[in-house]
């Protein structure tokens, strides 16, 4: 077991951990951060997207070890300092960009990593940064709009009668 | 004016906040002091005999708590299945046993043969590693034509054959149908496969199996669409836990799509190891072992066969189908191809003859189910192709061709026992082909082959049979359960109100949608209410939520529950208002005198309610709960008609979808936004049908497609752009028979859009010159390019 220490949301973590532990694991099991989901094993379905040192990292594909002495972010740090959602997730809401709510915390993370390297993303460009993130639910339509809403770009309203 | 609460309101979800901060409580989330984890070893071998299963390396390994073989479950029940079909001579189908772990044999490929429980997962896994397994391999069966034809390979050696039944349907009608066909002036006939699927809901099945010793109750926490469901079937026929011992508790569920409708193995698994072991075993799937677990959807391979007379009118339809049910019979599964299927083969059509034949086959694969539609997609498919194709060989638009058959009067009883009580195909017909400008196609289709590509334009209509179900109904064709819905509407004393029902949301937004109706009938905020779900120690008893049965069925048991209230409530106010009960009206929260300004608040009636001072007690209990059970009298019948346009690259064979409009009759609609939601959900998986999806096995019965390596997911970049995509539920037929007038609406785009997008590349390809009639999803690049170069 090796001692490891981050920073996570803001705030010191550590934990004993196993050499094979991946950093989904030790967030989840250990820091009982359950926002972080993991939804595949082959690194393919992007449920699990945290930042890491603020990259965009599948948490399900790095070990433990190797994010220690990090600053990690993930979807429970995402929030306003008051709480209140950020301009990404009031998008998501506000566009019914999440159903069940699984893949959400990834897309999120996802999204906020786009949105950082491409302030203005075009629809094309949003569609094939999700490449490593999947739905199952919402066909993507809502959460591209919402995406492109949280970059301050215009989109149809929800549906309304 | 868009309203901004009650019915017809896109009121935003409330439960996006918890989702949207990682607050959100999954089953994998929940951790139970104590709890060991369960690894189970399964069978990398598709069929063969077990003759011997060495636990002794690994009993003795580091963390192991104890390891369960088939042996430790042969005093308890195998896994039920829930729906009885009768066969075409009056026999009953073919029932195999299902053991909870495998016993003598396996039979697919996943099926689990022994079970590690340990103080971690890793140890688990590990100790699973140091397990011998021996199994004499034999020979495979996975061709559904070919586990027909011959008993060389029989799936289950006490069972006659690998047929489970040979349904047909009508049966009385099939004489006359085989004339009607003779006297045809047109037959059109189609082969085709519907592709076998993987429903993959994102959050992997997890089940946490709890025991207190001192009460001797047990409580399963499960990934489950129905939690009640699982209670019965898992306490009164597997594990022999009476209800009143067992609770199940299905909290935030990551999507289900019908696969978690089902008992499995591992959730009865979990609730006994608990005991055995005196201590909470949790189990999280991981993909792969999703997909050689969770029950598949689809595969069925068809002849369909159309009857058209002179002037092109339907005269009769004929079909056979190999229906897969895998190696075991899952919960509902042989409900699937026979009454969710054989009953919608009339489609929005008047066709006066319809005979289908359903062959259910057991093969060396996974058990298959219900998956989003569930029938309806498969009914559909064949339906509308053979229709497409119909069109093309008698040099007529297949737009009219369907317009000319439509049925317009009802209630219409069709040939296959159901009766549609509402719909207006022309309707739905006329407004997709508005929004797809189908009139400026051709100019788009000349702009496509000035760069090179083909381009086609699919139609598509269909109808499905929702609100799932009448259960006298149900009870006569073979049903061994009540599709009823329940709710208790609680009135707490300062006027909020908690909606306990026997739905249960995983996506559908149930929390924002049912307060909505509720604030409409009382005239109180929306945010005073709240939905309670998905555990059987605090809600009534329940069916839950498949089949887009939710607010048809679940939302009429709360509307009857309300009722009730109101119909309470008003006997409290009429006394505090010293009036007459038949004068008392409810409106804008209060009860007021008709003709007068008297009038009493709803929160100073609920504070009556259980402040009973001034209350009429000689009449009326204390008190403001009600509880409502409602069993619909009908299905409802959602259809609509979806368009498609693709552009075929006849250098690659790669298909992209231009432009996609649907519109949808769903009756009235209570969240318009969360309606959207659920059609571009559904949508997107009828093109992950038609374009990606496949699940796949060779000869030998190993599962090719175990990952999202091997499974095509649909991407974001894989579904159409915005600005050419337009979902429509505008024309609006309210349900007959429901108190909210609703349809339902979850599983319309998955039923509707796979042959849109078929009937898209068959015409781009027919443009071309290429004389394709049908190509089998999906309709990946080198299918496509394979049919065009003949």
């Amino acid at each position: 077991m090796t001692k490891i220490e981050m920073n996570v949301n803001g705030r010191a973590a550590s934990g004993e951990v196993e050499g094979r532990t991946l950093l989904s694991s030790f967030l989840r099991d250990e820091l009982r951060l359950t926002g972080t989901h993991v939804g595949c094993d082959t690194s393919q379905c992007g449920a699990c997207v945290v930042h890491v040192n603020g990259e965009a990292v599948k948490s399900c594909t790095m070990l433990a070890v190797e994010a220690a002495g990090s600053e990690v972010t993930t979807v429970e740090g995402m929030a306003n300092a008051d709480g209140s959602l950020s301009v990404i997730q009031q998008a998501f809401q506000d566009h019914h960009g999440l159903q069940c709510g699984f893949c959400t915390p990834g897309m999120v993370m996802s999204a906020a990593a786009l949105l950082k390297e491409n302030p203005k993303p075009s629809e094309a460009e949003v569609r094939d940064y999700l490449e490593g993130n999947i739905c199952r639910c919402t066909g993507y339509h809502n959460i591209v709009k919402a995406i492109m809403a949280a970059s301050g770009q215009d989109v149809a309203p929800v549906a309304a009668e | 004016m868009p309203k901004d609460g009650g019915i017809g309101a896109s009121s935003k979800r409330r439960e996006d906040v918890r989702f949207l901060t990682g607050a959100g409580n999954y089953t994998d989330d929940i951790n139970i002091h104590g709890q060991a984890h369960v690894f189970f070893l399964r069978s990398d071998i598709a069929h063969g005999t077990i003759t011997g299963i060495d636990t002794s390396a690994a009993q003795g390994m580091p963390g192991v708590v104890k390891i369960f073989t088939g042996a430790d479950f042969e005093a308890v029940g195998g896994m039920p299945c829930g729906w009885q079909v009768t066969d075409k001579h009056g026999a009953p189908m073919q029932e195999p046993r299902h053991p909870i772990l495998a016993h003598g044999k396996v039979r697919h490929v996943g099926e689990p043969i022994a079970a590690v429980v340990a103080d971690t997962l890793e140890q688990a896994r590990d100790a699973a590693e140091a397990i011998s397994v021996e199994i004499d391999e034999l020979p495979a069966v996975v061709d559904m034509k070919a586990a027909v034809a011959s008993d060389n390979v029989k799936v289950h050696d006490d069972l006659t054959s690998n047929l489970c039944y040979d349904w047909g349907f009508v049966e009385e009608n099939k004489a006359a149908t085989d004339e009607a066909f003779k006297k045809a002036a047109h037959v059109t006939t189609l082969e085709l496969v519907n592709n076998r699927l993987v429903a993959n809901p994102m959050e992997p099945r997890v089940a946490v199996g709890d025991y207190a010793r001192g009460t001797d109750e047990s409580t399963l926490y499960t990934t489950s669409q129905n939690p009640h469901v699982i209670r019965l079937l898992m306490g009164a026929f597997v594990l022999g836990i009476p209800e009143h011992k067992l609770r199940v508790v299905a909290p935030d569920v990551g999507g289900g799509f019908g696969t978690k409708i089902f008992h499995y193995q591992e959730e009865a698994f979990c609730t006994f190891a608990a005991k055995a072991c005196n201590r909470a075993v949790k189990w999280t799937s991981s993909r792969s072992e999703a997909f050689m677990s969770d029950a598949h959807g689809r595969d069925h391979v068809t002849k369909i066969e159309l009857a058209l007379d002179a002037e092109n009118n339907f005269t009769a339809v004929r079909t056979e189908t190999y229906a897969n049910m895998g190696a075991y019979l899952s919960t509902f599964a042989p409900s699937i191809p026979t009454w969710l299927h054989g009953t919608l083969m009339a489609g929005n059509y008047k066709t006066p003859l319809i005979y289908v034949n359903v062959k259910a086959v057991f093969t060396n694969t996974v058990p298959v189910d219900a998956y989003r539609g569930a029938g309806r997609p498969e009914a559909t498919f064949q339906l509308e192709r053979v229709i497409d194709k119909a069109a093309r060989e008698l040099g007529v638009d297949p737009v009219e061709l369907r317009r000319q058959n439509f049925i317009t009067e009802f209630p219409y009883a069709t040939p296959v026992a159901v009766e549609y009580d509402t719909g207006d195909y022309h309707a739905t017909m006329d407004k997709v082909l508005e929004l797809s400008d189908r009139a400026g196609f051709a100019a788009r289709r000349a702009a496509s082959e000035a760069k090179g590509k083909l381009r086609g334009f699919g139609i598509n209509c269909f109808i499905e049979a929702c609100g799932i179900a009448p259960s006298n109904l149900v009870g006569q064709l073979g049903a061994r359960a009540g599709l009823y819905e329940s709710a208790t509407v609680r009135v707490n004393a300062t006027g909020g109100l908690v909606v306990m029902t026997g739905s249960h949301s995983h996506g559908q937004g149930h929390e924002t949608a049912f307060p909505q109706v509720i604030a409409d009938m009382i005239g109180i905020d929306e945010s005073m209410i709240e939905v309670v779900h998905g555990d059987t120690a605090n809600t009534p008893m329940g069916m839950g939520t498949y089949g887009s049965r939710s607010i048809a069925v679940g939302g009429s048991a709360m509307v009857r529950a309300t009722e009730k209230i109101i119909a309470k409530a008003k006997k409290i106010a009429s006394h505090l208002l010293e009036a007459s009960e038949s004068d008392i009206e409810l409106k804008d929260g209060a009860f007021s005198v008709a003709g007068t300004d008297k009038s009493v608040a709803w929160g100073d009636v609920t504070l009556a309610a259980y402040v009973p001072h001034n209350y009429p007690l000689e009449d009326i209990e204390p008190g403001l709960e009600e509880t409502a059970f409602y069993d619909p009298s009908n299905f409802t019948y959602p259809a609509g008609a979806y368009t498609c346009e693709v552009e075929v690259d006849p250098a690659t064979g790669e298909v992209s979808i231009e432009r996609f409009a649907s519109a949808d009759d769903f009756g009235n609609v209570v969240n318009p936004m969360i309606v959207e939601g659920q059609v571009h959900g559904g949508i997107a998986q009828g093109i992950g049908q038609a374009l990606l999806e496949n699940c796949s096995y060779d000869e030998n019965g190993q599962l090719l497609t175990a990952s999202y390596m091997d499974y095509t997911m649909p991407r974001a970049d894989n579904l159409p752009q915005m600005d050419h995509y337009v979902v429509d539920h505008s024309c609006q037929t309210p349900c007959t028979h429901n108190p909210l007038g609703v349809k339902g609406c979850g599983e319309a785009g998955a039923i509707g859009s796979p042959p849109t997008v078929i009937n898209a590349i068959i015409d781009a390809l027919q443009s071309g010159g290429h004389r394709v009639d049908h190509i089998d999803m999906p309709a990946t690049p080198a299918r496509v390019w394979a049919a065009m170069h003949g």
